[in-house]
């Protein structure tokens, strides 16, 4: 019993001591906003904190959430798996830049089909949520794969309940590749569904879709792949059928014209024989005039870290790091945070 | 003569000073929670404004086009509390009264925690318990017993039809009424437990049975706890967020009436889109959902305290 | 079957039913604990009670949610305690027919209802949005308001069940009302008022949605309470929500010391109360 409590309170004494010892220059950064990066974000904070004693944390309260923080300056960062416009970011005096990318893939869950094995046109999918095809054995889905047989089922649609960027990414792509969709329904981190049954976060998505029979869902890659679940593949704009991941995400990524004001990019249904269709950037945000000018170029120094050292842990966690040529254009685009002086808080290259 | 004045004038400032202070605090929370209620209604005034008393009946949830309409929610949240109180309330008699009347000395104290217990169980443990245990095996086992047997019903049976899925209004309704039995049945035990020996020994002395103890002279004794111990459950019920979230399934269509079926709760609306809303009157739709939850809280309360005074009027004891 | 008889099988009835609705609610418990401990089984080891929360893939534990989700739990309940007993004496002895007592007691009721994040937001709006960042003392706050209105409710009720029989042979005694409610009246209702303040404790302790707009929480350790601080409820809902395996396992380890701490601390209030009140 003493030797469980010594065990206990000792290395716990000393890791306060240890902790408290740091010296005082040690940054303390808040960040918060989409839950889609939250993990990598976790994770480079963890090896940044490893290599300088700066803590960077960063909570997941969803992308609107992070709007709204950043806005009213309870955050030193936000995070948005959603660009704003321009003239949302001027209004508010904000700017932003992509951290990472990731994709997202439709989750099936018939009997007799493996994952891959399943293709998808655009038409088919956004008709598939309009409610317009119902079973799984109907015409146009059939045509589509003819090696498969497809069961006389209901298809089960499942969508997000709660409001999200990954929901926001795939009405967007819905909306570029239907015009009946964009019309109906439309893009947003929340929509009004025509069907389907409202699963909370990935996690009940792909749990509504692994339990009823003939479901469909979108979710995040990381998603689908930890969790060995079936996904489709979905014909890209160029008409291939390329395999979700790392390479295709880093093609359809490739096309995005980022030299465009403000990085309002939505990487949705992008050219490229090999881009993944349903592919989106998420997006730091901060206030382009700093009240903290420390804290910003501590926020700064952080990301300038994860970009040089965080790739291989990106590609651990099936995200996808940024190509080196959007890195550049990032690092111009931090010289317009200034401090109150007009001077720039970024001092590196 | 001179010592007892002034032992009274010491008594007057101590009741002086302990009534004022109990006044205070309940002033605070008068203030505190009278805050949340206006604050509730500025949050919700730019909604109140465009949609009217409309909202309370629109079918309407449509973010984009900046709809939005209450009617949905409204009814997940009065028939899953509803669904959860027919359950939780006998249930929770029975154990409180197993607890004070049959069970052996040593074991009421283990059993007693061990249904307080239920209440620390973390809200979203029970969401998730809920949607990868709870639903399986009811859409396997029990749905389909009851399509069978309850479904075939003359009026009733429209209830319980429809494709087992497993969540839904009914699955979420289940979940909270075990959210809610730790709640009533301590309350219930407790008060039970409080009711004057002398009362229930002069029912035993005519020879009453335990049953008709229980019936005639405890719960009518307790009655104002045991309803405020169901006001208390039904809080819980009403305002649960995380569990029912889970297991609703968030349409927000009115596909009919079966239970079966997937639906929405203002709590769990809240919950889901408060984070994500970007637009102004998305926000203050939202919270105007919060100021109708309210608002049904106030009523059902009302409702029973109607109640209390008509059961106090006909016993004859001042109101 | 005459009279007696019937009534006598009306009451082997009843009493069955009890039975059987005592061993309903059992059995919820035990599976749900099942599923918990099956779950987190793998994660419970000193490392859960060590170490930080992770990132995926490393190694780590709760330690920095443990201790933020004490001391939020905690100091929230002292401060809420307090002005709930308070303000339910005031309810019960002396504001039974004032209109400061009825619609307290009034709006007291329709707060048990709140849903916390509506209680969240609220502090959200008063507390961080005018200082400008999350903290740990507007978690505070926010648990505080969770557990006023239970602790007001319990005490109120159970003030209200003492017999006047007993407040009258005090006041014969020529005691003062204060006197009378402080150390007797009170005392009659302890334990109901015990169970009131254990189900507001149980409750608050695994409550997400109040923390999230106000103590935000921290991936890393911190005892400053002005600053966002890690909490249990939080830092579960974000790992078992994601789909890594390793954080899965943390998340339902986190949900088991959740339920044992709640159990031992309900367990611990009982026995401590009965000393008290036996010497």
């Amino acid at each position: 019993m003493l030797a469980r409590f010594k065990s206990i309170v000792l290395p716990l004494t000393a890791a306060s001591m240890v902790l408290t010892a740091v010296p005082a220059i040690a940054a303390e950064i808040t960040g918060a906003g989409a839950s889609f990066p939250a993990p990598i974000y976790a994770k480079w904070a963890e090896a940044y904190h490893n290599a300088t004693s700066n803590k960077i944390n960063y909570q997941s309260i969803g992308s609107g959430g992070g709007i709204k923080q950043i806005t009213a300056k309870t955050v030193d960062f936000g995070a948005s798996d959603m660009p704003l416009t321009p003239e949302h970011l001027n209004k508010d005096g904000l700017m932003q830049f992509p951290a990472v990318i990731g994709g997202e893939v439709l989750v099936i869950n018939v009997a007799g089909i493996k994952p891959g094995e399943m293709h998808l046109t655009p038409a088919a999918l956004a008709d598939i949520y309009l409610g317009k095809i119902v079973k799984w054995n109907d015409k146009a889905i059939a045509t589509l794969n003819p090696t498969l047989s497809l069961p006389d089922q209901a298809i089960a649609v499942v969508r997000r309940s709660d409001g999200s960027g990954t929901t926001f990414i795939f009405t967007n792509y819905l909306s570029k590749v239907s015009p009946e969709w964009k019309q109906k329904v439309g893009e947003g981190t929340a929509v009004q569904w025509p069907v389907g049954l409202g699963g909370k976060g990935n996690e009940g998505v792909s749990a509504f879709v692994q339990r009823i029979p003939g479901a469909i869902g979108y979710v995040e890659y990381a998603y689908a792949k930890q969790n060995k679940m079936t996904h489709t593949l979905l014909q890209n704009a160029a008409g291939n059928y390329p395999a979700p991941g790392d390479a295709s995400f880093k093609a359809a990524a490739a096309y995005a014209d980022w030299g465009k004001s403000a990085f309002y990019e939505i990487l949705t249904n992008e050219p490229g024989k090999d881009s993944w269709a349903i592919t989106g950037a998420t997006f730091i945000l901060m206030h382009k005039v700093q009240d903290k000018p420390a804290q910003a170029a501590e926020v700064l120094k952080f990301f300038d870290w994860s970009f040089k050292n965080g790739d291989k842990m990106a590609a651990d966690l099936d995200y996808v790091a940024l190509p080196d040529t959007l890195v550049k254009l990032i690092h111009t685009s931090w010289a317009n945070i200034k401090d109150g002086s007009g001077k720039s808080v970024w001092a590196g290259k | 003569m001179a010592a007892s004045a002034i032992t009274k004038r010491k008594r007057n400032l101590g009741d002086f000073v302990f009534s004022n202070l109990t006044r205070a605090f309940a002033l605070v929370t008068l203030a505190m929670l009278g805050g949340i209620v206006v604050s509730l209604v500025i949050g919700s005034w730019p909604a109140i404004r465009r949609f009217g008393l409309g909202f309370l009946w629109s079918g309407e949830w449509n973010p984009p086009m900046e709809q939005f309409g209450a009617l949905i929610p409204i009814y997940g949240t009065l028939v899953t509390s509803l669904i959860a109180l027919v359950i939780a309330v006998p249930v929770s008699f029975g154990i409180a009264l197993f607890l004070t009347e049959l069970a052996p000395p040593w074991l009421k104290r283990p059993l007693g925690i061990a249904i307080e217990l239920l209440a620390g169980i973390p809200s979203i443990v029970y969401g998730m318990w809920g949607l990868l245990v709870f639903a399986p095996v009811f859409s396997k086992y029990v749905q389909p017993l009851m399509a069978d047997t309850l479904g075939r019903l003359p009026v009733f049976g429209e209830l319980f039809s429809g494709a087992p899925l497993g969540i839904g209004i009914l699955s979420a309704g289940i979940v909270l009424a075990i959210m809610t039995i730790p709640f009533i049945a301590s309350v219930m035990r407790d008060v039970f437990d409080v009711t004057p020996a002398m009362l229930k020994e002069s029912a035993y002395g005519v020879g009453a049975t335990t049953w008709e103890v229980v019936w005639n002279v405890v719960l009518p004794y307790t009655k104002v706890g045991v309803i405020g111990g169901i006001m208390l459950g039904l809080g819980r019920a009403l305002g649960e967020t995380m569990a029912v979230t889970f297991l609703i399934g968030n349409m927000n269509f009115f596909n009919g009436v079966s239970l079966f079926l997937p639906g929405n709760s203002i709590a769990s609306a809240l919950a889901n889109e408060f984070a994500e809303a970007e637009s102004p009157i998305y926000t203050a739709s939202l919270i105007e959902l919060g100021l109708i939850l309210f608002f049904i809280t106030f009523i059902v309360l009302s409702l029973s305290k109607l109640l209390l005074s008509r059961l106090s009027r006909q016993e004859g004891s001042k109101t | 079957m005459n009279l007696r008889q019937q009534r006598k099988l009306v009451n082997r009835v009843a009493l069955t039913l009890s039975l059987l609705a005592m061993s309903f609610g059992l059995f919820w418990l035990f599976w749900i604990l099942l599923t918990t401990f099956d779950l987190g089984f793998a994660s419970l080891s000193l490392k859960l009670f060590t170490q930080m929360t992770p990132a995926p893939g490393s190694e780590g534990g709760l330690l920095n949610a443990i201790v933020g989700s004490l001391l939020l739990v905690s100091l929230g309940t002292l401060l809420g305690t307090p002005i709930g007993i308070m303000a339910g004496i005031y309810l019960a002895e002396y504001g039974q027919h004032t209109w400061l007592g009825n619609v307290t007691s009034f709006i007291n009721d329709i707060m048990l209802s709140a849903p916390s994040i509506i209680i969240g937001l609220f502090v959200y709006a008063i507390y961080v949005a005018q200082v400008g960042h999350f903290s740990g003392y507007s978690g505070v706050v926010a648990i505080a308001m969770l557990v006023i209105p239970v602790v007001v409710s319990a005490t109120a009720n159970m003030l209200k069940l003492v017999p006047d029989s007993l407040r009258e042979a005090v006041f014969a005694l020529g005691s003062p009302k204060w006197v009378v409610i402080s150390k007797v009246t009170l005392r009659a209702s302890l334990a109901g008022i015990l169970t009131g303040v254990l189900l507001a404790v149980a409750r608050v302790s695994g409550e997400t949605a109040p923390l999230l707009f106000t103590a935000l929480s921290n991936q890393f350790w911190t005892l400053d309470m002005n600053k966002p601080i890690a909490n249990l409820p939080v830092t579960i809902f974000k790992f078992a929500m994601s789909p890594y395996s390793d954080w899965q396992e943390i998340a339902w380890g986190g949900v088991f010391l959740i339920t044992m701490g709640v159990l031992s601390l309900n367990i611990l209030a009982r026995v401590l109360f009965r000393q008290k009140h036996r010497s």
